[in-house]
């Protein structure tokens, strides 16, 4: 998924660049929001976990392989805006320590991981918690299947890219067909890992879960204004 | 929240577990990992757009590609290379955090809406 430099044209790049440094801008404030006592390191750490697992390649059909893109993991457990500059960050280490993801390509890859699949991922997660019971499973299964999702919308937003500023002609019908055939199967994938690794942190840590904060048990005293909000109580 | 040390102290065991996870994926288990192309590189060979992929402009660097400048054996290449893209993430990532947050607590605290809460 990570778009190489020469795919897309100039303008685009450039527009996509744009587009997420706005998008960081707004993350930055809005994660200030979300980050509660003692979460930078949390915050940190799955940053680096959605790194290692960047790495893992698994086999989805005939020479063809996928990884984790890790924008609803990160999201469900540290907040959407938060989530996203995790997902930022590990693109931009891979794109200048390990030449992965071209540099003219970072804004694309940005806009496509860590909004499009990551924020985008985290609405329909927030939409299946809705239609779901508000149980601890149902988090689980919600988180799931949003991140199988977002695998495929992100693979859209990149065939969406590619019809306005792709170097090479092709039958964009067919790379639409191809893009989403191949991200769906990869999504499975993505789905299994997101669900296993939120799964284990409710298991052990549920507090610690963002996307599961309205399940955490209720103070005897609270606030009023604790209680509105469902969350964030200092 | 009033929670007490005990939480304190299982958060950082909670921590250190997790980096444990992490390294240990990135050095173990990346040098399995499927070398197949991935999905947007199939479909960009199938449909006969790879060629437009141009090289990387840091493609000489020490890590470049998940391999370690002077390391021949490519699966330690590529756990060593692992393990500094885990650290290095966290590290950056616990740095970057904490300065957002610093910078909240700076601002004058404003009410929270409850548009980001799941389910209401």
């Amino acid at each position: 998924m990570h778009i190489p430099d020469g795919f897309i044209n100039a303008p685009v790049s450039i527009a996509a660049g744009a587009a997420s440094l706005t998008g960081i801008a707004v993350a930055v404030r809005k994660a200030a929001d979300e980050l509660e006592e003692r979460a930078a390191p949390l915050a940190g750490l799955v940053a680096a976990y959605v790194f290692a697992l960047q790495m893992l390649n698994f086999p989805v059909a005939a020479g063809t392989s996928g990884h984790l893109l890790g924008g609803v993991l990160a999201a469900v457990l540290v907040g959407p805006w938060t989530g996203a500059i995790c997902i930022a960050l590990v693109l931009l280490i891979q794109a200048l320590v390990f030449a992965d993801g071209g540099l003219s390509a970072l804004g694309l890859n940005v806009l496509n991981m860590a909004f499009v699949g990551g924020l985008g991922g985290y609405v329909i997660f927030l939409a299946l918690r809705r239609l779901l019971p508000r149980t601890k499973p149902m988090v689980v299964l919600a988180s799931g299947i949003a991140a199988g999702l977002s695998v495929v919308l992100a693979s859209i937003a990149f065939w969406i890219e590619y019809s306005v500023g792709g170097t090479t002609a092709v039958d964009l019908a067919t790379v639409f067909a191809a893009m989403v055939g191949v991200h769906g199967l990869i999504g499975i994938g993505e789905g299994i890992i997101t669900a296993l690794t939120v799964g284990t942190v409710m298991a052990v840590r549920p507090d610690l879960v963002y996307g599961a904060r309205d399940l955490r048990p209720q103070p005897t005293v609270l606030p009023p204004a604790s209680v509105a909000t469902g969350g964030v109580h200092r | 929240m009033t929670d007490g040390s005990m939480t304190r102290s299982t958060t950082l065991l909670f921590l250190i577990g997790g980096l444990l996870v992490a390294l240990g994926l990135a050095f173990f288990v990346s040098p399995l990992a499927s070398g197949s192309p991935d999905g947007l590189e199939k479909v960009a060979i199938d449909q006969g757009f790879d060629g437009s992929a141009e090289d990387h402009g840091l493609g000489g660097s020490a890590f470049a590609d998940y391999g370690v400048k002077g390391v021949e054996d490519e699966g330690l290449a590529t756990g060593l290379s692992g393990l500094v893209g885990v650290v290095l993430t966290f590290g950056v990532g616990m740095i970057l955090f904490g300065l957002i947050r610093v910078r909240r607590s700076r601002e004058p605290r404003h009410q929270p809406t409850g548009a980001n809460a799941p389910a209401g």
